[in-house]
């Protein structure tokens, strides 16, 4: 790799992902994670903000912790398409050289984020889910530099069979996707400022350029999972469609919402937006039931971080009862609709 | 039309995952297959040969091993398997895959390139995009369709909330999803036909067009600093009860416990 004088970099950068003039969740939850380690390095928190008509969204990003907000703002950016952003984002990237840039591991950051670093030429790390200042090598090692104020990212691989902590000594900036719903935002700061800087590189349209012939939003009333406080989460074991009449009556009554595993989405019973998982969602919500579901490692990887599990399964050997608090061996059948009437009846109480 | 399918072996996660007595993983005790995203980027420029006439060529990059991949490739009906194998390219990120693939695909005609969205052991979704922007082409990354319009590919791309229909000079890359399609099986002539046929198998030689400073572990900007098993949750308490009743009991018990109800 070419040397990079490394002094010239500062900062911490997090990418605002914007969808038709929506700020992403994600993108709250990066500046949280951003305040925590600029503060560590003594440096501040800028947000890249790109889009078509978008300079409104600045305040709710200063809000939320960004002592700068880059707004690159151009009608070629109307919609999220992969060169005009991965232009922005790398110019935005060479012009004031951070430190760090964090991007949500969403379906435009994992994108965006590879096709940027390729450009600025540094290292990339995937989905992380662990974000710390410290020591490469963790350990000093007998003449070998040890490079101090590294960004260390951590991440789940091989289906969160493993964990990996990577580093980026030698180039910069220090680049990850961080998963969603991982990170804490802060409290909201209202009417905090920031300070905003328009920047524009031109854009000039050629053959990188994607043409949009349509978007097609899937419209639907399906609640997001990773807001719930309580999730009733279905498999397999459910059995059909109409079982999860019970699984629905469960989740009315303790004011919890549905979600499932991906046998669930692959049979056609559920949306994938309910699906928890490595292919899915990762959720940690107060209470997480699974409720016929086996347990493997694509499913728990999704959900082991929740504070409390419940299990439900007719199989003594299912792999859910290893991460479970508690697991109850029988039949959702039997369990559930006495279990709706005892809820009802606490909470008549 | 030439169509270049990228394909990687990953240790089958399915058949359970192994360690080793150390705690590390026993890639050796595991099945391989090819990446199951890769084979549905796979199946689909098959499926482009079929409809519109196309040669499709298959490359991997990896231990000598890895050649299985391509012989499962042309058995499905790949025209042509090129391993990429070379001790000096091992211990590569993906900025460092990314090169020496593209380095690779400069040999070739192409244009179209598919690869996978992600391969299920490194779960990055990096690599197919870095090659684009190595190759300097665009990309559209998590097909759910991919159609040719004369010199232009259409894609319909799968968002969280919404789908795209993009259309995008060729050449271009595309990334697959494994929901894309059902892969085809190999026939039975094909897999004689894989075995006799020739695989081109190149080393870091042969990859003109690649700078030493980007191969291999020294080429790589991220290093691991550390790597471990997962630190499993302890199991908590499992029971059995004979009846429903019971059942409900226990848990409502623990959660008016804890105050959830």
């Amino acid at each position: 790799m070419n040397r990079m004088n490394i002094e010239e970099y500062k900062g911490v950068f997090i990418y605002a992902e914007q969808v038709d003039g929506v700020i992403t969740n994600i993108s709250f939850e990066l500046l949280g994670k951003a305040k925590e380690l600029a503060s560590k390095l003594d440096t501040d928190v800028t947000a890249v903000l790109i889009g078509s008509e978008i300079e409104g969204l600045a305040n709710s990003l200063a809000e939320y912790g960004a002592d700068k907000v880059i707004v690159v703002d151009d009608k070629e950016l109307k919609d999220y398409r992969t060169e005009p952003y991965a232009h922005a984002l790398s110019s935005v990237i060479n012009e004031f050289k951070p430190d760090i840039v964090l991007v949500g591991a969403t379906a435009i950051g994992r994108d965006l984020g590879p096709r940027v670093s390729a450009r600025v030429k540094t290292g990339l790390t995937a989905d992380c889910t662990v974000l710390e200042i410290g020591d490469f090598p963790l350990v000093a090692i007998p003449n070998q530099e040890q490079k101090h104020n590294q960004l260390l990212m951590t991440r789940p691989a091989f289906g969160g069979n493993t964990i990996a902590t990577i580093a980026c000594p030698d180039n910069r900036p220090q680049m990850a996707t961080v998963r969603p719903g991982v990170m804490q935002k802060i409290e909201r700061i209202k009417d905090a400022k920031a300070e905003i800087i328009s920047f524009n590189p031109g854009f000039t349209p050629d053959n990188k350029y994607t043409e949009i012939l349509e978007i097609v939003k899937e419209v639907s009333n399906v609640a997001d999972i990773q807001d719930a406080d309580i999730l009733v989460s279905c498999g397999r074991g459910v059995g059909s469609a109409e079982n999860f009449k019970l699984l629905e009556d469960f989740a009315n009554a303790i004011g919890g919402t549905v979600s499932c595993s991906r046998a669930v989405v692959d049979n056609g019973w559920k949306p994938k937006e309910l699906q928890v998982g490595q292919t899915g969602k990762t959720v940690r919500p107060k209470v997480y039931f699974a409720i016929g579901i086996s347990g493997a490692i694509q499913h728990t990887a999704g959900m082991e971080e929740s504070d409390l599990i419940i299990a439900i399964n007719k199989d003594e050997t299912a792999p859910i009862f290893d991460v479970a608090d508690y697991g109850i061996v029988g039949d959702l059948n039997k369990i559930l609709p006495s279990l709706t009437a005892k809820v009802n009846e606490a909470k008549a109480k | 039309m030439n169509i270049v399918v990228c394909i990687k072996q990953v240790p089958d996660t399915k058949g359970g995952v192994k360690f080793k007595p150390d705690g590390t993983l026993d890639r050796g005790a595991m099945l391989t297959i090819m990446n199951p995203d890769d084979k549905a980027g796979l199946e689909a420029a098959l499926r482009l040969k079929d409809e519109y006439g196309a040669k499709v060529t298959a490359i991997t990059m990896g231990l000598p091993k890895a050649e299985e991949v391509l012989r499962e490739a042309m058995a499905m009906g790949a025209d042509e398997g090129i391993l990429v194998t070379d001790r000096r390219l091992g211990g590569a990120d993906t900025w460092a895959t990314s090169s020496t693939i593209a380095a690779a695909i400069k040999n070739l005609e192409y244009d179209l390139i598919i690869t996978g969205r992600q391969a299920i052991d490194g779960d990055t979704a990096q690599v197919g995009p870095q090659i684009s922007e190595h190759l300097d082409i665009p990309v559209i990354s998590y097909a759910q369709e991919i159609k040719i319009d004369g010199d232009y590919v259409i894609v319909n791309r799968q968002f969280e909330d919404r789908h795209h229909v993009l259309k995008a000079k060729m050449p271009a890359l595309v990334t697959a999803l494994s929901e894309l399609n059902d892969p085809r099986y190999m026939t039975p002539g094909g897999i004689f036909d894989a075995y006799d046929s020739e695989i081109t198998v190149w080393s870091r030689d042969d990859l003109k067009e690649l700078d030493d400073a980007n191969i291999g572990l020294a080429g790589s900007p991220t290093k691991i600093a550390k790597a471990s098993d997962k630190v499993k949750k302890g199991a908590g308490e499992v029971v059995s009860f004979e009846s429903g009743e019971e059942a409900a009991a226990f848990i409502a018990d623990k959660l008016i416990e804890k105050h959830i109800i």
